[in-house]
């Protein structure tokens, strides 16, 4: 169980350039730098939102994650759909989804 | 008296960076309107500085150092930390006021302990807010955080308490200084259920955010607050500090549960001082 390590992670990239860049020239060597598991490590690489949402990682930080990755809006929100579908309920933190899947915003048009 | 404004009004990404898919354009432009108008509104104050009264979403603090209360000293800030083109703001650097936020700081630090920072990188949460109200970001901003985000949370009746304290020390300084609270009422951002708002919820928090009516401002528990308004109403906290430094009525200009994809109820209020 390292959701901090795995938060912590995350909030470095959101918030600094130099992360960011790294991130992208050598993942390796910034993942080493956190007390991750196997299975958090590849969803990061994997940029699996999904996992990452469903492990608990708190919604703020994932959103920024996912605008970093360059996912579109709706997108993003179905990625958490399939998370929960493929994984279960979220298993930590205060993100949950508290409705049934379905879509708020009359402007999704999936 | 040197607090010559406070008002409240929504922060959420969606209200610059969605701005395209929004089918609701009339809402929408309604919306900004009264955002211009709260810009005009502090403008015709002669406001010096501006207080952001925000909830932060970890741009700055996390789990390892989490402040109940903090207070921004830097020389300038920049912001947003999101990508740009996600938030359809543009990174920019804003200026701060650290002499005056040192000197407000010493004053509120007599009735409530608050951490200070001299660096904040802004993130949609104040972002937003400076995109409406000083589009030109010429304006000397005092970034403040409550923590709505990182339970346990900053508690309702510290968060009035710091409110009262900001107002004391707005008063102690001869610069007239505007306040905004900003922060979400019932909302689910940033989950699957984005877009989810409880209108019923918003209007009876908006009634007592309006009537200025501490007791039953603070007559809410986390547990009911998630439930009712989801982790997003945690922010109630920013309005509700902002009513105990106005300490006036509050006139709503604003409040519409019709653009889901903002996911929030879109919100523009302000406060009479007293
Ligand atoms: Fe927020």
């Amino acid at each position: 169980m390292s959701l901090y390590s795995l938060q912590k992670f995350l909030y470095e990239l959101n918030r600094d350039e130099a992360v960011q860049k790294q991130c992208r020239d050598d993942m390796d060597a910034l993942l080493e730098k956190f007390d991750l598991t196997d299975e958090e490590q590849t969803a990061l690489r994997d940029g699996d939102i999904g996992l990452l949402y469903v492990l608990g990682v708190n919604g703020q930080i994932l959103m920024h994650f996912a605008a970093f990755l360059g996912i579109e809006w709706f997108d993003y929100l179905e990625l958490m759909r399939q998370g929960i579908r493929q994984h279960g309920p979220v298993r930590a933190g205060v993100y949950a989804m508290t409705g049934g899947g379905d879509s708020f915003t009359e402007e999704d048009s999936r | 008296m040197s607090l010559v404004y406070a008002g409240v009004l929504s922060h959420a990404p969606g209200i610059t960076g969605r701005a395209d898919l929004v089918k609701n354009t009339a809402r929408r432009d309604e919306f900004y309107g009264k955002l211009d108008q709260q810009r005009r509104e502090i403008e015709a104050t002669g406001a010096e500085a501006l207080i952001v009264m925000a909830a932060e979403h970890f741009a700055n603090f996390f789990m390892n150092n989490m402040p109940a209360f903090c207070i921004g000293f830097g020389e300038k800030y920049s912001g947003p930390i999101e990508d740009p083109d996600w938030l359809g703001i543009p990174k920019t650097d804003v200026p701060g006021a650290p002499d005056l936020g040192r000197r407000l700081t010493r004053e509120i630090m007599q009735t409530v302990d608050v951490a200070y920072a001299e660096e904040w990188k802004f993130d949609h949460g104040i972002m937003v807010p400076l995109h409406f109200l000083t589009p030109k970001y010429d304006m000397p901003i005092i970034p403040v955080n409550i923590n709505c985000q990182g339970p346990p949370l900053t508690p309702l009746h510290r968060a009035w308490a710091f409110g009262e304290a900001i107002r004391r020390a707005c008063d102690s300084v001869p610069e007239k200084i505007a306040l905004v609270g900003t922060g979400g009422i019932s909302h689910w951002p940033a989950t699957p259920d984005s877009g989810k708002i409880n209108e019923a919820w918003d209007r009876d928090f908006l009634d007592r955010l309006m009537r200025n009516d501490k007791q039953a401002l603070l007559d809410y528990t986390d547990e009911e607050t998630y439930r009712d308004g989801g982790q997003g109403g945690f922010e109630i906290r920013t309005y509700i500090a902002t009513a105990a430094a106005a300490a006036g009525q509050g006139e709503l200009q604003f409040y519409t549960p019709e653009l889901p994809i903002f996911a929030v109820g879109c919100t523009v209020a302000r406060f009479s001082l007293e």
